[in-house]
């Protein structure tokens, strides 16, 4: 018995899975605890699904071997590896903020960790699919935690409001990519991504290809909030838990964008001037609505999602170039927006007052008397989702721009810088808020957890400029795997 | 030549001096003291250190000089600092006017004191790291930085319309900015580097950049460095900025960031795209002319001083960029005095506002008159600043003026007839600003104690008094520090456009 399981994990490389089985196991043994600790599975189950993303991290360190699995639906290269270790940091980071936050509103279900680690669990399947079934099981997983996520806070009109918002509109884009799969698939005989590719390397592409590819993609675009599937997103963004809300700012974007990278530029890698346009198209509307739309904003979390709408078109500017250096710049731009998005977010979960959160631009009034500390680590935040340099914003844009050049993308590369600029209005606008207005009523003190993740992110964005060169070189090794 | 990292250390310091000021805490009187020491040693210990460069420097050679090179991002940027006799003065230049910025707002800034010279600091590093980045990233780098602690200062320690202003300054510079950064990536690709020395290395064959693509790079770098000058019509957000502005920003803004946009003609546009230039510089000249006449006149009704400095600063940047594309000694070297000049000039009367602004709260025209009467010291060196400002000779403006003028005679007659009547326009406005202020009765009730220079003031007009008359009378250490390298940004110029000629003769055939 014993030896056939052995020849089996030989057989499948399943060494590969080290990372993904912790993270298996770790949730169905945080289930049986959260069951039958009684009062205080809560704070315990919290503790140990920490412990479970650093196994899982460890895991992932420890997997040296790259190549795939599972009859090669499942694929391990450089690229996935460091993808999911972004994605790990950004779950981790998700559930640290979340503690307190989550006390304080009575949202002391200890399903909310469990729920992040299942998504997790789905985003490294996606990261890893080599095989448009495997990528439709992760992203099913990741998006089915994610719906009860948003509806975690059951008590609140606005959180279910999210949840079924983002539920229905998920299904849909969900049965657009199942219905783009099998098209795909019916044209090419394949789900497996080298023989789709191979598939249709010979042959001149078909329409009904053509038709799988933009349905897939749509269903994906949903996934990262591109415009012109971005609708759910402030809804979504306004109505969850803050602490969920920078969970799914984060690390799902981080999971579909490589999951979008590993089909467009692996499968579809023999109809790239047909996905180029797509991608460039959304990438423009994305920038332009991301620009526009948050300048009217007075919610800060709505403003994040207009945000984070446009800084998922610039990254998709590196996309649309479809070379190396873009795939390199969307890589570099992922990991510098999740940890500016996650200090952003440290921010606005630590906006409360004595009854209570507040979410309005205006409550930060004068922050920069009142705590000069939070205000000028949102302010180089904010400097650095505008992409001014020297933060590390500046190089992420810097990096999907030289890509698009490269590429001879002139047209879009203008757009999208003219797009920066706007956009960098309503950064300036909170710095304004926080320095030039006069003081509002103070916040009460930021919780440790949360002043840590300000503080580390705060310091990551300013000292780029002095790892840059380090980081990348480790970013340029994992766009290398496609090329 | 030194190991010594010494434009790194001048670079950088402010930045330390800012560092310890963040760790002083807020919270008594002696704090307050201590943070303005801090940020005035500093600068003064840069500024000492800086002339180290100067004494230093080698005046017979045209290359880079103080090199320091460090990888940095792959082949994408380097750290690579060093300056040549174009940009040697203008890090001497920032690093002499720091500390009469800090000296100025010594007692007038009363709100975050601590902040307010975090912010200078870290701008003086942003502003001297422009001129000596030798990697073109890294030059665009400290350029758009300096956006940072700029807006702030506006947006924090400035007048009623401080939002407005800031918001202007920042977006208009940004917008210029940006498509800059787009042109700097398409040379990245074409020549393969970002280093400025082998940019310019004419002997390159990689680095020629294509005549077909040097007009749209130079307009993209056009829209950046005419936004930042400014030349008309981009130099709305000026007078905003200038009047909003607290009196040491003022300064910082008209006697440093303004030269950036000259620096980057010379640095990069005539250099890199000598075709474009030369095809182009009669839009510079008209748009120069444009700028001189126009806002001259506009500076004569204005009723605010800072607003009229700032608009005669428009037109005082409107001769340096003719002399620049006149591309002869006589221009080039003209313009590169008239910069320094202005920044002198500039900058001192903007102190000089600042100086009776902290007393009566009111940069209105009319509401002074007469101030001679209690100020004769002011009065004086107001004078001395405002005739340097029109171009009087034996004042360090009129050498400056005098050769862009000889310059641009030399290539287009027209446009010296135009850019002279500037010179009239501007002893105009001048002359009726020192009239409606110092002269006169003094009949306000609210002047009647007004009380003249004090010690601090005195420190930091009566040094720049006298430059502004030595260089004046004896313009020669800033020629001999400048020419070798101006000759040589000429003769690669004409030797580029020929060239390129030859080229599209052959090409004909």
């Amino acid at each position: 018995m014993q030896e056939t399981l052995q020849a089996f994990i030989e057989a499948q490389n399943m060494g590969l899975l080290g990372a993904e089985l912790w993270l298996a196991l770790g949730v169905l043994v945080l289930l049986m605890i959260g069951v039958y600790s009684g009062e205080r599975a809560h704070s315990q189950v919290t503790g140990l699904s920490l412990a479970v993303i650093v196994a899982a991290g460890i895991g992932l360190f420890l997997t040296v071997d790259r190549g795939t699995a599972m009859n090669g639906s499942f694929i391990l290269d450089n690229f996935a590896w460091f993808m999911k270790l972004l994605t790990l940091l950004g779950s981790g980071l998700a559930i640290i903020m979340s503690v307190n936050f989550m006390k304080r509103e009575g949202v002391i279900n200890f399903e909310y960790p469990i729920l992040v680690l299942t998504a997790t669990l789905g985003m490294m399947l996606m990261i890893s699919a080599n095989d448009l079934i495997t990528l439709y099981l992760g992203l099913e997983l990741q998006s089915l935690s994610l719906y009860v996520l948003a509806a975690i806070n059951r008590d609140s009109v606005r959180s279910t409001e999210a949840g079924l918002k983002y539920f229905v509109l998920g299904a849909l884009s969900s049965g657009m990519l199942l219905y783009g799969a099998s098209l795909i698939y019916g044209f090419t005989g394949h789900t497996d991504f080298v023989g789709i590719a191979e598939a249709m390397a010979g042959n001149e592409r078909s329409l009904g290809l053509i038709f799988g590819l933009v349905f897939l993609m749509a269903g994906i675009a949903f996934k990262i909030s591109a415009v012109p599937f971005h609708m759910w997103t402030p809804d979504v963004y306004e109505g969850s838990p803050s602490p969920v809300t920078a969970f799914f700012a984060a690390a799902p974007k981080i999971a579909a964008m490589s999951m979008l990278i590993r089909v467009v530029i692996q499968a579809f890698e023999p109809v790239t001037s047909d996905w180029q346009q797509i991608i460039a198209l959304i990438a423009i509307a994305s920038m332009a609505l991301g620009a526009f739309a948050a300048i009217g904003q007075t919610n800060i979390k709505r403003l994040m999602a207009y945000s984070s709408i446009g800084h998922m078109g610039y990254a998709l500017v590196g996309l649309a170039a479809g070379t190396q250096a873009g795939v390199h710049g969307v890589i570099i731009y992922m990991l510098i927006y999740m940890v500016m998005t996650v200090g952003t977010f440290a921010c606005i979960i630590a906006m409360r007052r004595k009854d209570g959160s507040v979410e309005e631009i205006s409550d930060l009034s004068g922050l920069g008397s009142r705590n000069p500390m939070m205000a000028l680590l949102l302010t180089i935040l904010m400097f650095s989702l505008a992409g001014i340099p020297p933060l590390a914003g500046f190089f992420a844009k810097y990096f999907v721009f030289v890509a698009a050049i490269e590429a001879g993308l002139y047209a879009l590369a203008i757009i999208g810088v003219i797009a920066s600029v706007i956009g960098s209005f309503y950064y300036l606008r909170i710095i304004k808020v926080m320095w030039f207005d006069e003081p509002a009523d103070n916040f009460v003190p930021m919780d440790g957890e949360l002043k840590l993740v300000l503080m580390a992110s705060g310091i990551f964005v300013t000292f780029y400029v002095l790892i840059a060169g380090f980081v990348t070189d480790a970013t340029s090794t994992a766009a290398a795997s496609f090329f | 030549m030194t190991d010594w990292p010494i434009l790194t250390m001048i670079t950088f310091m402010p930045l330390v001096g800012a560092l310890m000021i963040m760790l002083i805490p807020t919270d008594n009187a002696v704090a307050e003291r201590n943070i303005k020491n801090v940020a005035l040693f500093t600068t003064v210990i840069t500024f000492i250190a800086s002339l180290y460069i100067w004494i230093n420097f080698d005046e017979t050679t045209a290359g880079f000089q103080f090199v320091e090179r460090n990888e940095w991002i792959g082949s994408f940027m380097s750290y690579h600092m060093g300056v040549d006799g174009i940009s040697m003065l203008f890090v001497i230049l920032s690093t002499f006017l720091m500390p009469f910025c800090i000296l100025a707002s010594w007692n007038s800034v009363k709100k975050d004191i601590k902040s307010y010279m975090i912010a200078f600091l870290v701008l003086e590093t942003f502003m001297i790291g422009v001129f000596c980045a030798l990697d073109i990233m890294l030059f665009y780098i400290f350029f758009e930085a300096g956006l940072i602690p700029m807006f702030l200062i506006i947006g924090i320690w400035g007048g009623a319309r401080r939002v407005y202003a800031s918001f202007k300054f920042f977006l208009y510079t940004l917008l210029g900015s940006v498509l800059m950064l787009l042109a700097i990536m398409a040379i990245y690709w074409q020549t393969n580097t970002t280093d400025i020395v082998l940019l310019l290395d004419p002997s390159r064959a990689e680095s020629v950049i294509p005549a077909s693509m040097q007009t749209w790079l130079w307009l993209a770098f056009f829209a950046s460095f005419a936004v930042k000058m400014p030349m008309w019509p981009v130099h709305t957000w000026l007078p905003d900025a200038h009047v909003e502005a607290p009196t040491a920003g003022s300064v910082i803004l008209a006697a440093i960031l303004l030269k950036m946009g000259g620096y980057g003609f010379l640095r990069f546009s005539i250099p890199m795209f000598p075709v474009a230039s030369d095809e182009l510089s009669m839009l510079v000249f008209v748009l120069s002319a444009i700028a001189i006449i126009y806002t001259s006149l506009v500076a004569l009704m204005q009723e605010d001083i800072k607003k009229l400095i700032a608009y005669s600063s428009v037109a005082h940047m409107g001769y340096v960029t003719i002399g620049i594309f006149t591309m002869n000694a006589n221009g080039v070297q003209g313009s590169i005095y008239q910069m320094l000049s202005h920044g002198l000039v500039s900058g001192a009367l903007f102190l000089c506002v600042g100086v009776v602004y902290d007393r009566m709260h009111t940069r209105e025209i009319a509401a002074y008159g007469g101030l001679v009467n209690r100020m004769p010291k002011y009065a004086v060196v107001f004078l001395i600043f405002t005739m340097a400002n029109v171009g009087l000779p034996g004042t360090s403006g009129f050498v400056g003026e005098f050769l862009v003028l000889l310059g641009i005679f030399q290539v287009n007659t027209w446009i010296a007839l135009f850019a002279t009547t500037g010179v009239v326009l501007s002893a105009a406005y001048a002359l009726w600003l020192y009239r409606r202020v110092m002269l006169g009765v003094l009949d306000k009730e609210s002047l009647k104690s007004i009380l003249d220079l004090d010690g601090r003031e005195k420190a930091i007009i009566y040094p720049l008094v006298v430059l502004v008359i030595f260089y004046g009378v004896y313009p020669m250490p800033v020629f001999e520090a400048t020419e070798v390298s101006v000759n040589n940004l000429i003769v690669n110029y004409q030797a580029a456009l020929e060239a390129a000629k030859e080229t599209a003769q052959a090409s004909l055939k």
